[in-house]
């Protein structure tokens, strides 16, 4: 970046300052008002798709329900605020709001930890091992065309209702995606990085520790982004096949009890802890690959 | 592996006699070395057929010939990261079983450690071979300024130019004190002018280390203002084609001796000889 900004300095004549900093005045105010009309579309998409649901729901009640969105089977805006609010100041059926939130929150982080460290370690040790992969390939194959989410009634049966059958089921979700990347990024490993490490002296171990594992790591972290969410997927379904808490267990509730605004508020609550922790993944990545051209920050939504 | 290393055969080799040093007097020999590899498909391709060389201690040896003749092959062979199917290498008089703590490797292709900053990557060598951190740090930050880099020790490779990687490389490999330099066609990759500059600073480099060099380039002119001999390579399967002494002066100003008229008649001569190989290997190039 540095070396971009000199070499322009450096082709300008002196006598032309202004002109060089008109130009960067104009190409600063251009940025500007894209970045202000991309945020005022945004939030002008927003206002029509909330207000459109609303309005609809209203006109449904209005028409004598002959036009419009029912509110019974769809919910609406309102109400589904109506519902957070209730759940915040009241607590839902299975207690505090917020204990249900820590709930599932525990299961998708201690599932997401133990399936990323299972995912890591067997991903190397199979991407270094040919033979063991050779072995082992036709059953990890079978295993992944799985639908995994089939295995919670198993884990129900296994672990009971608490919360180790829904760490299992995130950690069986997560495992998976983490060691096939894994095992790719070590596979996808520069022969040369690895022949010049060997010439300088690497050992086995220093092998994997300097160069295959920072290497294989851009695989790891890109697929921790679809991992925590799978393992939000594995304690809530979890939850909803058979819990005595947690936000699955607030949206099972509210579908048996035709509350189409508590479901709409439950998958609120969701969609804001899968943004936290995207970020925190992507505070994460950012921090891991600094060595990295900053791609990351220029892929990000 | 002790006992070779005060191995007390080392004399001064006559340069004139193209290169026949006897193996336990040389520093490398390869002698009717052959290496198939596998294809994809397959079959067996030869990549060096009965190849024989040999390099004197703190010679410098550069390898031309044309593209796919396996002048990487060779170097391969003499690091030990590949066997030879028939023949036997030699380093330091013995037989080549493994990677040899002595040989420095510069690769063609950009082979310092991306995650790395320039202070990290230099002091790997040292710190893969057991030295405190301490020590490798010191001795990194010693070699990065006699590469230039003084300032960029906490820069990482992509913030460097592509000479400025190569100089990160070629201190990462020096670090090490090799008595054997293989260097793959380490300066291809820039533009001529900065190749220029960076075969000068070899020069220096190297006289100051005394380490043996086969140096494997496509560049004539390159392989002749750097080094003592030029070994010419056939197309492939490779094998030698025939070995030039270069008696031209040092020190050498490697961008500047290429207007010496000893320079132009030995690049003649060798080119004659490379010529026609290389039209063997534009040939089949077409006809794949």
């Amino acid at each position: 970046m540095n070396v971009l900004s000199n070499a322009n300095r450096g082709l300008t004549p002196i006598n032309a300052s202004d002109e060089v900093d008109a130009e960067i005045k104009s190409h600063n105010s251009k940025v500007l008002r894209r970045r202000l009309i991309v945020n005022a579309l945004r939030l002008l998409l927003l206002v029509v798709i909330i207000g459109g649901w609303e309005l609809g729901a209203r006109l449904y009640v209005a028409t004598n329900e002959a036009f419009g969105i029912d509110p019974f089977f769809w919910g609406q805006p309102s109400g589904v605020w109506a519902q957070l609010v209730t759940w915040v100041r009241d607590g839902t059926s299975q207690g505090p709001l917020w204990e249900q939130i820590a709930v599932t929150l525990e299961e998708a982080v201690i599932g997401f930890a133990i399936g990323v460290v299972l995912g890591v370690v067997f991903g190397v040790v199979l991407g270094r091992n040919q033979f063991l992969a050779d072995v082992l390939g036709p059953y990890i194959k079978a295993a992944n065309s799985i639908p995994r989410v089939m295995l919670a009634p198993l884990f129900l049966i296994g672990f009971g209702l608490g919360m180790q059958s829904k760490v299992a089921l995130a950690v069986v979700l997560v495992f998976f995606i983490v060691f096939f990347n894994a095992f790719q990024g070590v596979r996808e490993v520069d022969r040369n990085l690895l022949a010049n490490a060997r010439i300088l002296g690497a050992s086995n171990r220093q092998l994997s520790m300097h160069v295959i594992i920072p290497s294989a790591l851009s695989w790891i972290l890109a697929s921790l982004h679809v991992s925590f969410a799978f393992a939000l997927v594995g304690a809530v379904v979890g939850e909803f096949i058979g819990g005595i808490q947690g936000v699955g267990l607030m949206v099972q509730v509210a579908g048996a009890n035709f509350n189409a605004n508590g479901v709409f508020g439950a998958i609120v609550i969701l969609a804001v802890v899968a943004l936290v922790a995207e970020t925190s993944v992507t505070w994460l990545e950012n921090r891991l690959v600094r060595w990295r051209p900053n791609q990351a920050a220029e892929a990000t939504l | 592996m002790n006992a070779i290393m005060s191995d007390p055969a080392i004399n001064p080799p006559d340069s004139n006699s193209q290169g026949a040093v006897a193996p336990s007097a040389a520093s490398i020999a390869l002698e009717h070395v052959t290496k198939r590899f596998r294809t994809p498909k397959g079959q067996m391709y030869t990549a060096l057929r009965d190849l024989t060389l040999s390099v004197a201690p703190g010679e410098f040896c550069a390898v031309v010939g044309p593209t796919g003749c396996g002048k990487s092959t060779t170097l391969g062979l003499i690091s030990g990261l590949e066997r030879p199917n028939a023949g036997e290498v030699y380093v330091m008089g013995a037989p080549v079983t493994g990677i040899d703590p002595r040989i420095g490797y510069v690769f063609q292709t950009d082979a310092v450690f991306p995650w790395k900053n320039v202070l990290k990557n230099v002091a790997a060598g040292p710190l893969f071979r057991g030295a405190s951190r301490a020590e490798a740090y010191e001795r990194a930050r010693d070699w990065i300024a006699r590469v230039g880099l003084a300032g960029f020790e906490d820069r990482y490779p992509h913030q460097l130019s592509g000479g400025m990687r190569k100089r990160v490389a070629l201190a990462q490999t020096l670090i090490n004190e090799p008595q054997i330099l293989l260097m793959d066609e380490p300066f291809s990759a820039l533009d001529v002018q900065t190749r220029n500059l960076m075969g000068d600073e070899l020069l220096q480099l190297w006289s100051a280390s005394g380490a043996s060099v086969v140096f494997v380039t496509h560049d004539l002119e390159e392989a002749i203002a750097l080094a003592d001999k030029v070994c010419v390579i056939t197309a492939g399967p490779g094998t030698v084609k025939g070995i030039y002494p270069v008696d031209l002066p040092r020190p050498r100003n490697a961008a500047e001796i290429r207007f010496d008229p000893r320079f132009i008649t030995l690049y003649q001569t060798i080119w004659e000889d490379l010529r026609s190989e290389v039209i063997i290997s534009y040939e089949r190039a077409k006809q794949r």
